[in-house]
């Protein structure tokens, strides 16, 4: 889950003593105006959990209140990468005579905790890393409870800062402690900018919130921003079920998403759209039946594959709630199946029963029929 | 000595959790296939006997009655670090972890932890291993001999329920498998498709190896590294062609990025490894026949 730069900076760098620059957060373009009188010349944000937002006029440079009023009006009207901005984040233009990138994340290759650092901040990491090796500095954690300015220091030999190394050491050992008690998947400050008194002001804070730890981290996963969901997405959120709408009429009900993945392929594979992602792997298996009738809730749906190879779930629970799905809604579409694993028997001969027809055996052919159906 | 993340019949078990609903169930499972399952643990009921198991508080209490290679665990999110360090603790050799959803910096402590003391951590978010006719640990059809039969092929998936399908298809086409290895869905793992591929090229029973991926993440592109150095073949599947980019599929794994992680990229890195990659999981096997046409193919 993506943390808001605004959130990123006031409840997370400035508690930890990482300065950033005294901005406010404005829903409309009146409070940017007021706001930008105070500061003088100032930026204008859209504030989306999203990168590459300069590139798409999502960052405005604004020398008077009527600029920022102007600025804000216009990222407030429109949509960035599927984002609409619920607010612009006005902050004072600082004079700065350096940039730095600097980043905790975690490398799964070495699964270790990652810091690293880059006298050319300002630009993205990739485009860094493109420029040339030598600019960026990188040092895997080992053992947790081992880095701290020191290390740091140690890091940045070489990089060319001698001159600030101490105040960097500094900042790279609060952004990793940071990292550790707000159960970060990422906490990346880009630029971190260098002012003529040589101090350091984060100017942009990406912060990525680990799902799985929002329970303990309750205040920064209130303050994180969902993906942005459909009327069914979020219905199934409800639930406990992940769906994603797309753009097909061949609706897909399988189990596991390695499973689900690989049927909305075979969909496309055999010149078809699948119409939905939507898996009931895990603890889901027992809901099939809200699971199914999310699926047929959508109007476009021509025909339906429901794919069960049972492990952890069995497939004669999931089968009973595609029964009771069906018995309820009374869909006017053709369904195919393939059933096999965990309670195959119960689950085959239910199917037989209730739809009076036999699953295929290989689950290509019963995707095959769907496809065939839709078209 | 154990071969993990290769599963052997001798190795000694331990069940974390083994008095709770699916602890229970899936215990039941893994000694009806053999499993040399020698203890459980839970925190509040030591003393008990559970499906004929001597129950302790922890996995020190049981390493100080007993010898023990593996620790599976069937613990909630929260539980998983503690029952991890406590088990590496008391001298694991292997960790299993099926839970799903463990924050991502427990998951960091259990591998720094285990790094140290010299443990092997499959998961998190494993569906388990299985060796055919001799033993499995996990939460799959590992029993089930229409599915999982005795064979020369070593398959490695990131999900249970594609991986078992692979299976079938493997068993029904005379295919037997030597060793499945599940090594989960999460986006770091204690054991990555590369290492599960050197463990299984290095295994004398195992003449052919099944890669079954995911988009999301390097993983496959650091297998293909290996597998271009391989004399065994090696067949592959990637889930999530058509998977809409910046979306988590279910897996915390599966999720395309600024372009890293794509079924292309993977697709393009395993082929210049020399890797077969096929369209449908139905096409493994034959696949597969076709690069053991030299070997005599096994038999059910």
């Amino acid at each position: 889950m993506n943390v808001l730069e605004y959130h990123a900076k006031t409840e997370i760098l400035a508690p930890a003593g990482i300065p950033v620059p005294a901005g406010a957060w404005c829903e409309n373009p009146d409070t940017a105006a007021n706001v930008a009188r105070c500061l003088g010349q100032c930026v204008v944000k859209a504030q989306i959990p999203a990168g590459k937002r300069g590139r798409m006029g999502g960052v405005r440079m604004a020398g008077s209140p009527d600029e920022a009023r102007a600025a804000a009006e216009d990222i407030l009207s429109r949509t960035f990468a599927g984002h609409r901005p619920v607010a612009v984040l006005v902050e004072p233009r600082l004079p700065l005579i350096g940039e730095f990138y600097c980043a905790v994340l975690q490398s799964p290759r070495d699964r270790s905790p990652l810091v690293m650092f880059s006298p050319a901040g300002g630009m993205d990491i990739e485009e860094i890393a493109a420029a040339g090796s030598g600019t960026i500095a990188r040092h895997l954690i080992r053992d947790l409870d081992r880095f701290d300015a020191t290390a740091a220091a140690a890091m940045l030999e070489g990089m060319g800062v001698d001159h600030v190394k101490p105040a960097l050491a500094d900042v790279l050992a609060r952004l990793y402690r940071l990292w550790r008690q707000t159960d970060a998947e990422l906490i990346e400050i880009n630029p971190l900018a260098e002012l003529a008194d040589h101090s350091f002001v984060a100017l942009d804070c990406k912060f990525i919130l680990d799902d799985a730890a929002s329970f303990r981290q309750p205040t920064l996963a209130a303050c994180a921003v969902a993906d942005p969901l459909t009327g069914i997405e979020r219905h199934a959120a409800a639930l406990g079920l992940k769906y994603i709408a797309l753009d097909g009429n061949v609706g897909v009900l399988a189990n596991g998403a390695g499973l689900t993945m690989t049927t909305m392929d075979m969909v496309s594979h055999f010149g078809g759209r699948p119409a939905n992602f939507l898996e009931i792997g895990g603890d889901a298996y027992v809901k099939a039946e809200p699971a199914l009738a999310l699926v047929l809730g959508n109007p476009n749906l021509r025909s339906l594959v429901v794919n069960f190879c049972g492990a952890f779930a069995r497939t004669d629970v999931m089968a009973r709630g595609v029964v009771e799905a069906w018995r309820r809604l009374k869909p006017a579409i053709p369904v195919f199946f393939s059933v096999h694993g965990t309670g195959e028997d119960e689950a085959v001969s239910l199917i037989r029963s209730e739809f009076g027809k036999e699953p295929f055996d290989l689950m290509e052919d019963a995707v095959r029929a769907a496809v065939e159906a839709a078209s | 000595m154990t071969a993990f993340p290769i599963l052997r019949r001798s190795d000694r078990v331990l069940i974390q959790g083994v008095t709770g609903a699916q602890g229970t169930f899936w215990t039941g499972r893994m000694l009806e296939a053999g499993t040399n399952v020698v203890a459980g643990t839970n925190p509040k009921r030591a003393g008990v006997t559970h499906l004929g198991l001597p129950v302790f508080a922890s996995a020190s209490a049981a390493f100080a009655r007993m010898e023990v290679d593996i620790a599976v665990m069937f613990v909630p999110p929260p539980a998983v670090k503690d029952a991890a360090l406590d088990a590496i603790e008391a001298g694991i050799r292997g960790l299993v972890v099926l839970t799903e959803h463990v924050p991502v910096h427990d998951m960091l402590a259990v591998f720094s932890y285990a790094r140290a003391s010299g443990a092997r951590v499959v998961g998190a978010n494993t569906a388990g291993l299985v060796t055919p006719g001799e033993a499995f640990v996990g939460i799959m059809p590992g029993h089930n001999a229409n599915i999982f039969r005795p064979g020369r092929i070593g398959v490695i998936s990131r999900s249970g329920s594609l991986g078992t399908l692979v299976c079938l298809n493997l068993t029904r086409a005379g295919l037997g498998q030597s060793s499945f290895i599940g090594i989960g869905g999460d986006a770091i793992l204690g054991t990555t498709a590369e290492e599960a591929l050197q463990a299984l090229d290095r295994d004398s029973r195992t003449d052919a190896i099944v890669l079954v991926g995911e988009i999301g993440g390097a993983m496959e592109e650091d297998a293909a590294r290996y597998a271009a150095s391989m004399a065994k073949p090696v067949a592959a599947f990637i889930a999530g062609r058509v998977a809409p980019p910046g979306r988590r599929m279910g897996h915390a794994g599966a999720i395309v990025e600024a372009g890293a992680g794509s079924y292309a990229g993977k697709r393009a890195a395993l082929e210049r490894a020399g890797v077969t990659v096929v369209d449908t999981p139905h096409a493994i096997p034959a696949a597969l026949a076709r690069r053991l046409s030299p070997l005599v193919p096994e038999r059910a």
